[in-house]
């Protein structure tokens, strides 16, 4: 998450001081990403090294004083807004990893270890899912956030039932043949 | 009051040629009024042969069921008829709803076929459909609805009248997740009326509008989840 594109985007809605400017985060993101007052002003300081801010020259640090966007910071927003985040490899996802070992591990029940991994899942959705259940009263950035998180969940519930599937078809011999992965797909170090 | 579902022991072996086929072994599953489990497994693992038993479509191989403090076993096939009728509501993916009747009409019905006057089940059924939040569209047609539509009258169908148990396959099996979560919200809603909800799916999202999940695999209750905490443990502080 980057708090500095975020600092830019509620400065591009006008001039605003960094106390409020931490109040508008958190509002924003559904609360979900609590933000120490300090991180604020250290990455105020650092757009404005970076000419991205201005701050009321006059005033003293602290929290009254304002800032506001400048062209600079509006073009760096508008380029970042467009940049694809890097999903170009594969995450090195610990639960991916925690299966792979064991279905190479003598003696370990893969099965029951992804079923420990599938309940804790659904346990997390089912949190989730609770804050989805007054529609009414759920803020829309709170409601874009829940939704993100559950389909991440939701994606790795059906990974795990997939590798589930594809280990009680699989023959025994497959369990213990050495990966050919990073020939086939090119992952990197 | 009762559990509004009471499985012990439950077995159901078929014949498939000569060969055993275990479709459910030895479960035990208990729902009390007012909450809903989902049974979540994979394609084959016995879901939907416990909702068809919970339902009383199907009799266990061994073990008991009770429905609303109610034993199925010994019960004869009128009195067991009736107990679907009246105690219970199944929703299905399709939305069986029967085009000629408008949506009161539809959910009315269940009520006229166990011999209700028809203006007392009119009435009965436009009074589930205003508290289902669906009243403006009780005079439509079923062609003339949406299928989130379809499928949420379909489910005031299912809890019109005196209903205990609502069973349901896969009920947002054809929707858009919007639409979906529309339907899970109806369901709860029934819940939170005294109805006890079981709902047979494989997708986690939906398994999640739960209170408990229970997982099924080669026909057992292997897992399931702990008691939901509250929203504000979950957001960090």
């Amino acid at each position: 998450m980057s708090i500095r594109h975020a600092l830019l985007a509620l400065l591009s809605e006008g001039p605003k001081y960094g106390l409020q400017l931490r109040e508008e985060f958190e509002a924003r993101t559904g609360e979900v990403w609590p933000l120490n007052v300090g991180q604020v002003y250290t990455t105020l300081q650092r757009l404005e090294r970076d000419s991205l801010v201005e701050s009321d020259d006059d005033a003293e640090p602290g929290p009254q004083k304002g800032f506001r966007i400048t062209a600079g910071g509006a073009e760096e927003l508008a380029a970042w807004l467009r940049t694809p985040p890097d999903l170009s490899s594969p995450p090195r996802d610990e639960l991916v990893i925690k299966v792979l070992i064991a279905v190479r591990l003598p003696g370990a029940d893969v099965h029951e270890i992804i079923q420990v991994h599938r309940r804790h899942l659904v346990e997390l959705m089912q949190q989730w899912t609770r804050l989805k259940e007054d529609e009414g009263d759920l803020d829309l950035g709170l409601a874009l956030v829940v939704d993100a998180e559950l389909y991440r969940l939701d994606s790795l519930v059906r990974w795990l039932d997939t590798a589930d599937g594809r280990l009680k078809r699989a023959p025994a011999p497959a369990r213990t043949a050495a990966p050919q992965i990073r020939r086939r797909t090119g992952v990197r170090r | 009051m009762s559990a509004a579902l009471e499985m012990h022991g439950v077995s159901k072996t078929y014949l498939d040629g000569t060969d055993e086929v275990h479709a459910l072994r030895e479960v035990d599953l208990t729902v009390e009024p007012g909450r809903m489990v989902a049974v979540m497994g994979p394609s084959g693992s016995g879901k939907s042969t416990l909702l068809t038993i919970a339902g009383a479509l199907e009799t266990p191989t061994e073990g008991g069921v009770r429905i609303a403090g109610q034993t199925l076993a010994g019960m004869t096939r009128d009195d067991r008829a009736r107990l679907r009728r009246r105690t219970i509501g199944y929703v299905f993916q399709d939305f069986n709803l029967l085009p000629g009747l408008t949506a009161a009409e539809n959910v009315a019905l269940p009520l006229e076929l166990d011999g209700l006057a028809a203006g007392k089940a009119r009435a009965a059924g436009l009074r589930v459909l205003d508290e289902l939040g669906l009243a403006d569209r009780a005079s439509r047609f079923p062609d003339q609805l949406s299928g989130g539509e379809r499928q949420r009258v379909a489910i005031a169908r299912a809890v019109v009248g005196d209903r205990r148990l609502l069973l349901a396959d896969e009920p947002t099996g054809a929707l858009d997740s919007v639409n979906g979560e529309a339907v899970m919200r109806m369901i709860l809603n029934a819940c939170k009326g005294g109805v006890a909800a079981v709902v047979v799916t494989h997708d986690a999202q939906l398994a999640s509008w739960a209170d408990r999940v229970v997982f099924i695999r080669d026909g057992r209750l292997v897992d399931h989840t702990a008691p939901r905490p509250t929203p504000d443990t979950l957001l960090p502080r």
